[in-house]
Parts: structure tokens; sequence; C-alpha cells
């Protein structure tokens, strides 16, 4: 982004480390998982069947996955749209973790697909229909990835020593970035849209036509708790300063917005009255208060301004903040959905957790990539904010 | 963008409220947008569960039609040679399925209490199918004439929302081929013109009637009228005699009926429609839902947040506008951020 050249340096060292080892064994072992996949179709190593036609794949990698992503996103709405130029430093590695969490989400797709090589029919003028959610979902991802890889450019620009198209990208950069906020506030709330049509067979504690709007909300409070994590985990893991400071605001913003999505969520409960159900014993009413408990307890600690600028506490909340978005997402998608027609059960296989955690060591063996060798973190003397 | 998200959330709360837990009837928001009407030519079935022997004729004729290979039950692998079809669900290899509901000592037929009853099912093709609205590439339509909601593989791309959404859990997808497809039913329309549906064509007993949906409903609302035990005529294949060539019928004892045509409302009315002896929510159908079908409220939603991708430009405007004014103004080193503005030319450079 247009965060200038000579703000951003990398970090250097040596590639080839333990945490990069562990990463890139779990991708090989995921590669082979893929293999049997594609060879002998989905029900050779996933346990989806026809009552629970999305597992794992659909629920953790896309829809969890493009919520972490959502890192680049909210970054984007405070330093640029609000003109904070201040947040700057944490720009650049929430872009990182934009730009993984929505390729990889892509990659599953298509290992998703049923039909993955008719997938190019979504691009199809004359097949696309217009009242699908899912259109707008695919479509919207896949754009939003472009964008992300353009926003990301500058930094291997300038890594390359290309100055001049560096310069033509941040002219364009305005544009980018508009399309940047608006594309992943389109498809974050319909990937909550994608379960209003689902009706009766989602438990009323998670179905509402306010899906939309708290999946946004929820995505931007786990854009921000990625932000907080990955700038803690930066820090310690490389040893650098925290930018302190910065973060202790950041989450001041982010302790406010789980505030939103509680309110909204209570007062949704409440006029539908749907609060009974939390009370009956069942599993669901059980993961119900899981989800709760992981949104308010965070909130708890992040109240005294003096706590929130301990990394601790600051990292605690954050990762409780994560959790509660994943099983708000596991809920609603999985947890709170009774198919119709008959009994079904669903549990992810091994072979399928493996590949979830195969895409997540490709994710962390890239980051450590990008940011060892291009400009991603931000120069420790460079900041006196 | 504000301006259309704060309407939004109104409608969306309003809505919310209206709708109740329990999903009950009538319209739920301001959001949802119409019922469509039945087609004109609209063709299905009338299931009449009272006059169903459990013969499963109609399966297998099902089978036959369609190319499927039987299904056989993991614990008869050992004896059952192929020779018996036991499928448990509808699937990629079972387009139609005959279960049974059963309490008690099983004593009387067509009756909740110690009693069992037939169910057949299959695609409802219902007026608002969800699974043609939630197809992102149009791989499944509904004909604007007869109302048949048809399936093309070759534009399908495997998403599985249909399996997913479809309140009668009827699309399936076959998960054990490389290269599966989605099935359902798609009321025999592949078979030469003049030819019924497999599964009407075999039923003995007429439980199983093809023809126009509106002259269906008429006929089962004319079994309801009937009292309990009186002697009803029944026709067999198409009700009109026409599809198929005339068929005899017979007289049947009218059975003591749920007074209810399924299908009539349910989820906005599905063209093929049902009767039954015991309560439709026995025989595992669902029954607590609203009057109109699902896609009415999603479609609404996005109607209002997207028709002709109207706001979303608005949105991006204003976004961009913002966005390239402070960018602007950082590059004419106006100051007042920590950070010094970016593009400051030539300061720095790369390593
Ligand atoms: S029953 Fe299901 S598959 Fe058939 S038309 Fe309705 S929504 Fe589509
Ligand atoms: S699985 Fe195929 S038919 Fe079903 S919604 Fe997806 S693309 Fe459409
Ligand atoms: S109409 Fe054809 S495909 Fe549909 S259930 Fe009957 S026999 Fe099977």
């Amino acid at each position: 982004m247009s965060g200038g050249s000579g703000h951003f340096a990398p970090l250097g060292g040596r590639l080839f480390t333990r945490t990069f080892a562990i990463a890139s064994v779990l991708f090989l072992v995921a590669a082979v998982v893929l293999a049997q996949r594609f060879a002998g179709g989905l029900g050779a190593v996933a346990n989806i069947n026809d009552g629970y036609p999305w597992g794992m794949w659909v629920v953790v990698d896309v829809v969890i996955g493009t919520a972490f992503g959502c890192a680049g996103y909210v970054m984007a709405l405070l330093v640029y749209i609000l003109n904070r130029g201040h947040y700057d430093p944490l720009v650049r590695p929430a872009l990182l973790a934009g730009l993984f969490g929505y390729t990889l989400a892509g990659v599953a797709v298509i290992i998703d697909l049923g039909r993955w090589w008719q997938f190019y029919n979504l691009l199809n003028p004359e097949l696309m229909h217009g009242d699908s959610v899912m259109l707008e979902v695919g479509l919207c991802v896949l754009a939003y990835t472009v964008i992300l890889w353009l926003e990301f450019a500058p930094a291997i620009l300038e890594r390359l020593g290309l100055r001049r198209a560096e310069r033509i990208f941040d002219r364009g950069m305005f544009l980018l970035v508009a399309l940047g906020v608006l594309l992943p506030t389109m498809h974050q709330s319909s990937l909550g849209t994608l379960l209003v049509v689902l009706g009766h067979q989602i438990s009323p504690l998670w179905q509402s036509q306010l899906l939309p709007v708290l999946f946004l909300v929820s995505a931007i409070l786990m854009g921000f708790a990625t932000v907080v994590g990955e700038a803690v985990l930066a820090s310690t893991g490389f040893r650098r300063p925290l930018e302190r400071d910065l973060l202790g605001r950041v989450s001041r913003v982010m302790a406010y917005v789980a505030l939103v999505w509680l309110v909204l969520r209570v007062v949704d409960l409440s006029v539908r009255g749907a609060f009974p159900l939390a009370f009956d014993g069942t599993v669901q009413a059980g993961m119900f208060w899981v989800e709760m408990t992981l949104h308010v307890v965070p909130l708890l600690l992040l109240a005294s301004p003096a706590k929130r600028n301990q990394p601790p506490v600051l990292f605690a909340s954050a990762a409780l903040l994560l959790a509660g978005g994943i099983v708000y997402r596991i809920n609603a998608y999985l947890v709170g959905y009774d198919p119709a027609g008959g009994t079904w059960a669903y549990f992810p296989s091994v072979p399928e957790l493996l590949v979830t955690l195969g895409i997540f060591g490709l994710e962390v063996a890239l980051y450590l990539l990008f940011v060892k060798k291009l400009p991603v973190l931000h120069r420790p003397e460079a900041h006196q904010a | 963008m504000t301006v259309n998200r704060r309407d939004f959330l109104k409608g969306a709360v309003a809505g919310a409220g209206a709708a109740g837990v329990t999903a009950a009837a009538g319209p739920a928001s301001a959001l949802q947008r119409p019922t469509p009407e039945l087609p004109p030519e609209a063709v299905g079935l009338l299931y009449d569960s009272t006059l169903c022997i459990g013969c499963k004729a109609c399966v297998a004729a099902c089978k036959d039609a369609n190319g499927m290979a039987p299904e056989i039950h993991r614990d008869q692998r050992p004896w059952n040679q192929g020779t018996w079809d036991t499928p448990q669900h509808l699937s990629a290899d079972t387009l139609n399925i005959i279960k049974v509901y059963r309490h008690g000592t099983m004593e009387q037929k067509d009756r909740a209490e110690n009693g069992y009853a037939f169910i057949k099912r299959q695609c409802q093709h219902c007026i608002d199918p969800s699974c043609v609205s939630v197809c992102p590439v149009s791989a499944n339509t509904k004909d604007p004439k007869n109302g048949i909601v048809g399936h093309d593989p070759d534009r399908c791309i495997g998403c599985r929302y249909c399996v997913l959404s479809c309140p009668f859990g009827v699309p399936k997808y076959a998960f054990n081929d490389p290269f599966g497809r989605i099935q359902k039913c798609e009321l025999c329309n592949h078979l030469p013109a003049g030819q019924l549906p497999a599964c009407v064509d075999v039923c003995p007993t007429g439980a199983t009637l093809f023809g126009p949906t509106r002259k269906l409903k008429r006929e089962a609302e004319r079994r309801l009228a009937a009292a309990p035990g009186e002697r009803l005529h029944v026709p067999r294949g198409d009700i009109e005699g026409r599809v198929g060539g005339e068929r005899l019928g017979h007289d049947a004892e009218a059975a003591r009926y749920q007074d209810h045509v399924y299908g009539e409302s349910e989820l906005g009315g599905t063209q093929c429609l049902m009767l039954s002896g015991v309560p439709f929510d026995k025989l595992g159908l669902p029954t607590d839902v609203p009057d109109y079908g699902y896609p009415a409220e999603a479609e609404g939603i996005q109607h209002t947040l997207y028709e002709g991708l109207v706001a979303p430009a608005v949105v991006l405007a204003g976004l961009a506008a913002v966005t390239w004014r402070n960018a602007r103004g950082k590059a004419d080193g106006r100051p007042g951020d920590a950070d010094d503005g970016p593009d400051s030319g030539d300061t720095g450079g790369g390593p």
C-alpha cells in the first residue's frame, strides 16, 4: 500500500527454521491427501455426506479463513478511510495476513468443489445467476484476492527496485483501497446471508435476518484480533519492540466492536424470543454459551486502559476473540444445522483435518518467507509515534 | 452506503421480530420479495399415502428409468448380492424412495398410535425452489411453463449449496465419484414425450398420480371431502388420461385423512402434493414452516443491497473519493499525522 518506501524493511535471517520445516511437512502431508481426493472423489477422504454437504473445508478454510484475512480490510478501513496515518506500521503485516487468508481460501474452494473442472462457469455472464448469494460471494472473494495482491505489489516492486512501477501503483492506490474496503464488506456479510435461505434447518439460536450484519461485524472483530495477535507474536517471535501505544489504541477499537456485536446478538435473540433455547440443555445450547463466553471474557479483559497495554492481556483477548469468531461460525454453519430428510451426522475425518492443517502450514511458511525477504515489517527506528 | 445499511438494519430488525422463533406463517419482513405464481401448465404428482401399499415398484422403476445402480446397505453386503435394492435415503443413486412410519404395535395402517404409514419422497418441484435460487451458475432451472425443476450437470460447479439448502433434502451429490454430479428427480422429463413418469407408470393403486397441479389439487380436495369409509373412484396414471394413455381406475374406501393437502401452501407451495392419514411431521416432512419460500427472504436481502449494483457503485465512489482526498492531503505535505506522509518522494529508497 502507499506506506512509502523506506518505512518497511525485510527481516532477513535464516529461512529454514524449525517452524518453517514443520509448516512445510504439514503441507506435504496435505498434498498426499489431496492426491487421493482428486483420484477417488470427495468421499474418499472427507466425511461430508448428503446431510452435511459442507464440512471443514468450507466452514474452516473459507468462512473462518477469510475472516482471519479481514486483518487487511480493517487496517485499510482505519488507516486510509478514516485517515489515521499513524496505524501505518501495522498495515503491511495485516495486508499479508489478508493475502494468505484469501488466496488459500480460494485454493480450498477449488479443492472442495465437486465439479472443479467447470469452475470457470462462475465467470460466464450467460450462466451467472444474480439472485444467488453464492455467486456474489464467489466473485467478490475472487476479485478481492486480486485486489489484495495488487495492494501488496508495492512491497514486491520495492524489493525488486522497480521504483517507477511502484509509483504508478501508489497513484492508483486510492481505488484499490476503496475496492479493498467495499468487497469484504459485501462478501463477509454475504457469508451470513448464505444461511438465511436454509430457514428452519438452522436453529433459531443462529438463524436470523440479521445474519449478514452479525457476520460482517464479527469479521471486522476477527480482523482486529488478527492484527493485534499477529503484532504481539511477531514482536516476541522476532524479538522486535512492540508497537505498544499503537496496539493499545487498536485494541480499544476492537473492544468497542466486540461490544457492538454482543449487543446486536443479544437484542436479536431476545426480539425473536429465541433465548429459551439457550437453556434446554442440548449440545447446541452448550455451544451457544461457549460462543458467548469467548466474546464476553475478552471484553472484560480489555475494559481497563491500564491492562489494555500489557502484551499478555492483549494477546489473550485477541486469541479469545478469534476463538469466539471461530466458534460462532462453526455454530451457525454446523452445530446449529439440522439437515432435512433423515438422520445424518458429521465429524471431520483425519485426512480432512490434515488438509486444513496443511493449508495452515502453507500459510505460516509463506508468511515467514515474505517477512524475511520482503519489506513487510516496520523498521523499528522509523517510528516514535 | 451508510443510508442503505441503516435502512437495511431497520427492516431486518422489524422482520426478525415479526418472524418469531418458529418462523410462523405470514410475510416476515419488509425486505421480502413476493412468492412467484404457479406456472400456467404446472404438472406434478399427487401421492396419497393411504392408497400406498409399500410395494416399492416405483423405487425400482425410477432406478430403471434413470439408469441407476442398486444400493446395498453396509450390514447386508455379506449376503445381499445386489438383487435387493435397499437404500436408506435419497442419494445420487436413488431419486425416489418409500419410507415407513411405525409406532408401537403397528396394528393399523394410516394411524399415528400403534400404527404405520408409508411416505414417498422425491423432488417436490417447488413453486419457489431454493435449489434454483441458490445456484450460482443457473445449473438448476425451473421451466417457465410446466414448472419442472431440472438440473444441467454441464453448468454445475459442484458447490453443493443446493444440497444444503433444499428444505426437503432432495438434491444429492455423488461423493464417491471423482467426477461426481448432482442428481435429483426431474419428473422424468428425459423420457420420450407421451410417456408417464416411471414411478406413476408402475403404481398399481394410483397412490402416485400424475397430472396438472391444479387438477391434482382438486382431486385431493375431493378425497378430503369424502366421509371416511365412503366409496371413492380412484384414477391411475395421468389424471387427465392423456399422458401414457387412458387407464382403468378402481374403487377404494376413503380413508381417515388429515384435513390438509401437503404442498398446497408449505414454503410457497409445491407442484407435487400429498395426502396422509397420519400427521405430516410424523412422515418426516417439514410442517412448522412459513407459507412463503425461504428464497423470498434471502433474495429480498440480496436485492435490497445489490439491485443493479447501484448501492455498491455509490459506496465505491464515496470510498474512492475519501481515500483519494486523504492520499492527496498527505502528498501535499500536510502535517498532522504521527508518521510522515507517504510518497514524500525520493527520501528513503530501497535497501
Ligand atoms: S424439493 Fe428441493 S430440489 Fe425439488 S424443487 Fe424444491 S428445492 Fe428444488
Ligand atoms: S452444486 Fe451445482 S447445481 Fe447445486 S447449487 Fe452448486 S452449482 Fe448449482
Ligand atoms: S418422476 Fe421419475 S425421477 Fe421422479 S421419482 Fe418418479 S420415476 Fe423417479
